[in-house]
């Protein structure tokens, strides 16, 4: 590892993610328009906004599953660009939880939680097989460890996908609608466990409906129309006394009922 | 009425089987089906009744030839297979020497055999494979341990045919599966070659790639080099199926959910790493089915080595019949060739359904 280490400036800086000026088009479509955000370390974020607003294809740009047009992109020091060294190193350091799992079905559990620690950081698969359990206890599904995804339940199946993640130690995680596809009564066990990694000091960036979640545990919220941040700021201020008219709305609409 | 009288029968769990009942209902309903069940019914009688009298009834097993002319086509004339199935089995090897691929099919057999068994999976296996391929190497060839030199043109019948088919796919599937990825690469270079191969194999009848093989391409190589004829029919073989492979396996890379591929970026994984672990296990176990499919076609079609004039399992049978004594008797011959074909095929297209019957009880569907 000491061949990739930053420059101490990198590593110590409190910002762990900045976007300058960032742009992205599908086709004619202006799905990021001049996006600018930067994230401190620790700093727990909640990206909300209507369908089609930009809010997956802003997280989903900050570990390259989605390629930016324009402007910057600076994960951890390192800017993310065509170099296919720089994002594989990136995708290490950022866990991504998605809304349908997408965990491995040919893999076990405790497969899917040690594939990447062993392929990736070359660990041991006796510590990454204790590593793993670890995660998955505290997850509450240790028991399930030896079982294949497509036995579980989606509220188990999206813990898992959690852990998973965490094996590979990420200093930040993406979610991107992580309780969308669930059933109602699986939502809260999933919120449960991002309000522990929230108390825990994870760096978050969660595009979620969840206002709940959002005003319990975020440290910033920010509403997205239209390829555009509109408006940002801590969840109290956010929500009881909102700037934008579209904000406003939008607030009225999920919250209505 | 009567429909939903027949409804309620159908829809019923049916606690037992009462054959007369399902006889009236299936087989005699009306005036023309009761007809068409006796006459198709006489006529099933009367083959199989014919067939037992050739097959068995009439038929000889410890005969000279004069004997089997004799029986003028009444009944089978098994004596054939007994007198002249070594020949059959083993084509032109030398004849005291044919117990070694007697032996080496035996092992081939006793590995299948051990396949069988999901809990023997594992690096053993693979080995037991490998050490399989050198001794029947070993075997067939000789020169060492002992063992005398046998020239490789003597080589023929069912060793030459499982030699032709298992060798050639062994190849042609790691060759394969890379023409699918290749052609699903992005890079255009690599891409435009896949499909530029692929298309142009598939574009051409085996025939053409063995004449090619076997004829044009020794044009091409300097004054006095050769190229073994079994080799150069091994690497058509492997050529022409490794285009097919490509096109299943291609399937089954698009028939993976685009979030399979995402997960497996998201967590840092290499495309190797991600090909390896992630995509090709379910890729290919998507497309078992058509898999097993070009395994059983690769292995019918070594039969058309004999235009390059090697001896496979079919040319043996046929050059058997030339011999003016047994002349008479292809339908025995041709019988017992088929037989063995039929033994292999069956149990491939069994294997692939028991396979993905343990697949889908372990992962759901």
């Amino acid at each position: 590892m000491s061949q990739t280490n930053l420059p101490s400036s990198a590593a110590d800086s409190p910002i762990i993610i900045a976007l300058e000026r960032v742009n992205k088009w599908y086709g004619s479509f202006h799905a990021l328009n001049n996006i600018d955000l930067t994230v401190a370390r620790g700093e727990r974020i909640v990206i909300c906004g209507p369908s089609g607003s930009g809010k997956s294809t802003l997280i989903r740009c900050i570990n390259r599953l989605e390629e930016h047009q324009s402007g910057r992109i600076v994960v951890d020091g390192i800017e993310i660009t065509n170099d296919v060294k720089n994002i594989e190193q990136i995708r290490r350091e950022v866990g991504m939880v998605f809304q349908q799992f997408n965990l491995f079905p040919h893999l076990t559990v405790l497969e899917n939680c040690t594939l990447a620690p062993i392929w990736v950081r070359k660990m041991p698969r006796a510590e990454a097989d204790r590593a793993a359990m670890r995660y998955l206890e505290r997850v509450h599904i240790a028991e399930q460890a030896h079982k294949y995804p497509g036995q579980l339940s989606g509220g188990q199946q999206q813990r898992v996908a959690i852990a998973r993640s965490l094996c590979m130690n990420p200093k930040v995680m993406l979610f991107d609608e992580p309780t969308s596809a669930l059933d109602p009564e699986m939502v809260k066990e999933v919120l449960d466990v991002m309000i522990g990694l929230a108390h825990d000091g994870m760096t978050m960036l969660c595009v979620t409906h969840e206002m709940g979640f959002a005003r319990s545990v975020a440290d910033r919220v920010i509403f997205m129309d239209r390829g555009e941040i509109v408006e940002q700021n801590e969840p109290k201020a956010f929500f009881d006394n909102p700037q934008s008219e579209r904000t406003r709305l939008f607030l009225s609409q999920i919250l209505a009922h | 009425m009567s429909a939903d009288a027949d409804m309620v029968g159908r829809l019923a769990p049916v606690s037992s089987f009462q054959p007369a009942q399902w006889a009236r209902k299936r087989l005699f309903n009306n005036w023309y089906n009761a007809l068409l069940t006796v006459v198709f019914g006489l006529a099933i009688v009367q083959i199989l009744v014919s067939l037992y009298r050739w097959a068995f009834a009439n038929a000889v097993l410890f005969a000279t030839p004069q004997q089997c002319q004799a029986l003028a086509g009444k009944g089978a004339c098994w004596a054939v297979v007994l007198q002249q199935g070594r020949f059959i089995l083993f084509g032109r090897y030398t004849y005291d020497q044919q117990w070694r691929p007697a032996l080496g099919i035996a092992l081939f057999l006793l590995m299948l055999a051990a396949t069988c068994f999901r809990r023997l999976w594992g690096r053993w296996l693979l080995m037991g494979w490998a050490a399989l391929y050198v001794v029947f190497g070993v075997l067939m060839w000789g020169g060492v341990l002992g063992l005398p030199y046998v020239e490789q043109s003597l080589w023929g019948g069912l060793p030459l045919t499982l030699v032709l088919s298992v060798v050639s796919l062994t190849f042609a599937f790691p060759f394969g599966v890379l023409l699918a990825l290749g052609r699903r690469s992005s890079l255009p270079v690599i891409h435009s070659l896949s499909v530029g191969y692929i298309e142009l194999i598939r574009g051409v009848p085996l025939v053409t790639v063995l004449f090619m093989a076997s004829v044009m391409f020794p044009l091409f190589l300097p004054e006095g080099m050769d190229i073994d004829r079994l080799l150069r029919a091994l690497v058509a073989i492997t050529l022409f199926c490794a285009a097919y492979i490509a096109e299943v396996v291609r399937a089954g890379l698009q028939g993976l959910p685009r979030g399979q591929y995402e997960a497996a970026d998201a967590l840092g994984l290499g495309f190797w790493a991600k090909t390896r672990l992630v995509v090709l296990p379910q890729a290919l176990r998507l497309v078992i089915p058509p898999l097993v499919g070009i395994c059983i076609s690769t292995f019918k079609n070594t039969t058309l080595v004999v235009l390059v004039g090697l001896f496979d399992l079919l040319n043996t049978a046929s050059t058997t019949l030339k011999d003016p004594l047994w002349r008479e008797e292809f339908a025995e011959v041709y019988l017992f060739t088929a037989l063995i074909y039929f033994g292999f095929c069956f149990f491939m297209s069994q294997f692939s359904q028991s396979v993905e019957r343990q697949l889908r009880r372990r992962q759901g569907p």
